[in-house]
């Protein structure tokens, strides 16, 4: 196994106003291929915040963020946004589906960054829908499903484009238990079945079972 | 652009009740804006209908209009023997010397206002065969009677037929009603020009001349001849349709400039309105901005979306004002022309360059209204923008 994911001396700041707030401190991990990694810690210890540099969507103040052979702390904020699009799929404790639109076409989205025809993305997006046990509610709005449907429905959307690496923040957060099982268990099925390295923030220790590796998070550092 | 119209289009339809404010705002802009520049339109095309491609009116040169225009006997006299003037069945020359006068009349919704009293030679019903008696008779020669325009009839008291007009001394009997198809001269009182100049004690001298040559083949050299006739100099002929729409030029430019003005005011109004949406637009949903630039669109595809939005607000409310400014197609007004000092009748009138110039109004207000929102959505940060659930 080759790591996928290689966070090399990594730290980063925010800053409130000229007052400099340290949030990971020189943390380094590498991620297998095939990984399902947990990542657990305090409220505020920084796991949102590493997730988002691996995810690309945040920039490290220090170190390197290396994923598939691409150091992407180095990328331009254009070619960050293609990679992500090409590489990433994002799953959010809150789902973050677009309201206005159906299941299918929050679905599709990703995938309008793609060159695929029309046709073809229909096809992936059914495959991806149906994936997750969701092919009868493809027309359905965000309001007309359940948390765990719209859960599902983001998964979809995470995973029809086929990234490289699927990013999880508290994805069962908002979750009833039943809900949070079954999204736990569809996660579990991507890793397992379609070898989906996945990396999952979590503050519930059910879900932190699932994984195959859980790394702890405390005050900006791994331990 | 990335993201779909379909996105666009549904987050439009979503908050009906900032959208609909702000669509009523562009749309009466909008309504407004046509509306005045159909009015001016409406001015234009009544007094340029007034006109005749084939007559010729001859008014002094320094004179912006009829009412300060003077031809005297002589110039009448030198006139008649120009070349080219056409010639009646009767052997007449088609000429109608004709003094103009503005006289009071009281409205019928109150009030006074000035009418344009217009004495016309023998040869009148020859020379403007677009004026068509609709009802009583023609007035005689020699008397004083008097013909009411439509306009006039229905808008005036004591303009309808078999009433007694007041002016200048004498008593003018009102015979008919005539009809001139829409143009200024429904808005006139007609009569004999010889009565109406010895009520006036104006001896001979009269406002205009209107004749009609043999062929408007020949109006370069009648011209000519006009021209260098030096008894002519402080005179000049034109053909009567151009001098009535160089006439409508002064009164529709100001109407055109008061309400460009107006109207840019109102649209501060309308522009801030749909700024003030799209913030709110923005502000609600920073978190589906986050996940879409999560995804990988571009900041570029947020700002096209936010505007695209903003854009269809101004063009629905566009549609929204332009069609209820063309109803107003279906309305006469009547306003004090300045070229006559005298109410003058016309309709809104609707023209392929009001419907342009509305739209391109309408989307500049979309654009100047969405676009700083626009630019803030663009420029969210997406860690914050995720963060703001
Ligand atoms: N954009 C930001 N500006 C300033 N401070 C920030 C910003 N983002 C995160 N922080 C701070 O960084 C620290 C770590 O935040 P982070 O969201 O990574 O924590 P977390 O481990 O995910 O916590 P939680 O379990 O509550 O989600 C917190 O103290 C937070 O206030
Ligand atoms: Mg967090």
């Amino acid at each position: 196994m080759s790591a996928i994911i290689s966070v090399q001396n990594v730290s980063k700041s925010y800053w409130r106003d000229s007052l400099e707030i340290p949030v990971l401190n020189n943390i380094s991990i590498e991620v297998q291929e095939g990984d399902f990694l947990a990542l657990m810690g305090p409220s505020g210890s920084g796991k949102t915040t590493l997730l988002n540099l691996i995810a690309g969507i945040d920039k490290p103040s220090k170190g390197n963020v290396i994923v598939a052979g691409t150091d992407i702390s180095k990328l331009g904020e254009s070619a960050l946004a293609k990679w992500r699009a090409n590489s990433v799929g994002f799953i959010f404790q809150f789902y973050n589906l677009i309201p206005v639109l159906t299941a299918f076409e929050n679905v599709e989205l990703p995938l309008l960054l793609t060159k695929l025809s029309k046709s073809q993305r229909k096809k992936q997006v059914e495959t991806a829908l149906t994936l997750v046990g969701l092919g009868e509610r493809m027309y359905h709005y965000p309001k007309q499903l359940s948390g765990g449907q719209e859960q599902r429905v983001a998964i979809a959307r995470a995973i029809v484009t086929d990234p490289v690496i699927l990013v999880a923040d508290e994805p069962t957060g908002d979750l009833d238990k039943n809900s949070a099982s079954e999204i736990l268990t569809l996660m579990e099925r991507l890793n397992s079945e379609f070898k989906k390295t996945i990396i999952m923030v979590t503050h519930d220790p059910h879900a932190a079972e699932k994984a195959k590796q859980i790394r702890h998070l405390e005050k900006g550092d791994l331990v | 652009m990335k993201i779909p119209f379909k996105y666009t289009l549904k987050n439009f339809g979503s908050r009906k009740l900032t959208t609909g404010i702000t669509l009523i705002g562009i749309s009466l802009v909008v309504f407004v804006f046509a509306a005045i520049l159909m009015m001016a339109y409406g001015v234009q095309k009544t007094l340029i209908a007034t006109g005749s491609k084939e007559n010729v009116i001859v008014i002094r040169k320094a004179a912006n209009g009829e009412i300060s225009s003077l031809v005297e006997g002589e110039v009448q006299d030198v006139i008649r023997t120009l070349p080219n003037i056409a010639t009646n069945s009767d052997g007449k020359q088609m000429i109608s010397n004709e003094p103009v006068v503005i006289i009071n009349l009281e409205r019928e919704k109150g009030g006074m206002s000035n009418v344009t009293v217009r004495g016309v030679g023998q040869v009148i019903q020859e020379l403007r065969p677009q004026v068509k008696i609709i009802e009583g008779r023609m007035f005689n020669f020699g008397v004083k009677e008097l013909i009411a325009g439509r306009s006039i009839n229905e808008r005036f008291k004591g303009a309808k037929i078999g009433d007694i007009v007041k002016f200048a001394g004498d008593d003018w009997k009102i015979v008919g009603t005539f009809d001139s198809g829409g143009s200024g001269f429904d808005s006139e009182m007609w009569g004999d020009a010889d009565q109406l100049l010895s009520s006036f004690n104006r001896g001979n001298t009269v406002s205009s001349v209107t004749l009609r040559l043999d062929n408007m083949s020949n109006w370069e050299s009648f011209k000519r001849a006009f021209d260098v006739d030096k008894r002519l100099k402080q005179h000049e002929p034109k053909i009567e349709q151009k001098f009535f729409e160089e006439q409508s030029e002064a009164m529709a430019t100001f109407i055109r400039i008061l309400g460009i003005f107006i109207t840019i005011i109102f649209s501060f109004g309308a522009i801030i309105g749909a700024m003030i949406t799209m913030y709110a637009a923005v502000a609600n949903r920073t978190v589906e901005i986050g996940t879409l630039r999560a995804l990988g669109f571009k900041r570029r595809s947020i700002l096209f979306a936010f505007m695209a939005e903003s854009l269809l607000i101004s063009v629905i409310g566009w549609l929204v004002g332009i069609i209820l400014a063309s109803l107003l197609s279906f309305f006469k007004v009547s306003t004090l022309n300045f070229g006559s000092f005298s109410e003058l009748e016309f309709s809104f009138a609707l023209e392929p360059s009001i419907i342009v110039s509305s739209l391109i109004f309408a989307v500049v207000m979309g654009i100047l209204g969405g676009f700083l929102p626009a630019v803030r959505a663009a420029r969210l940060n997406i860690v914050k923008a995720l963060r703001a659930a």
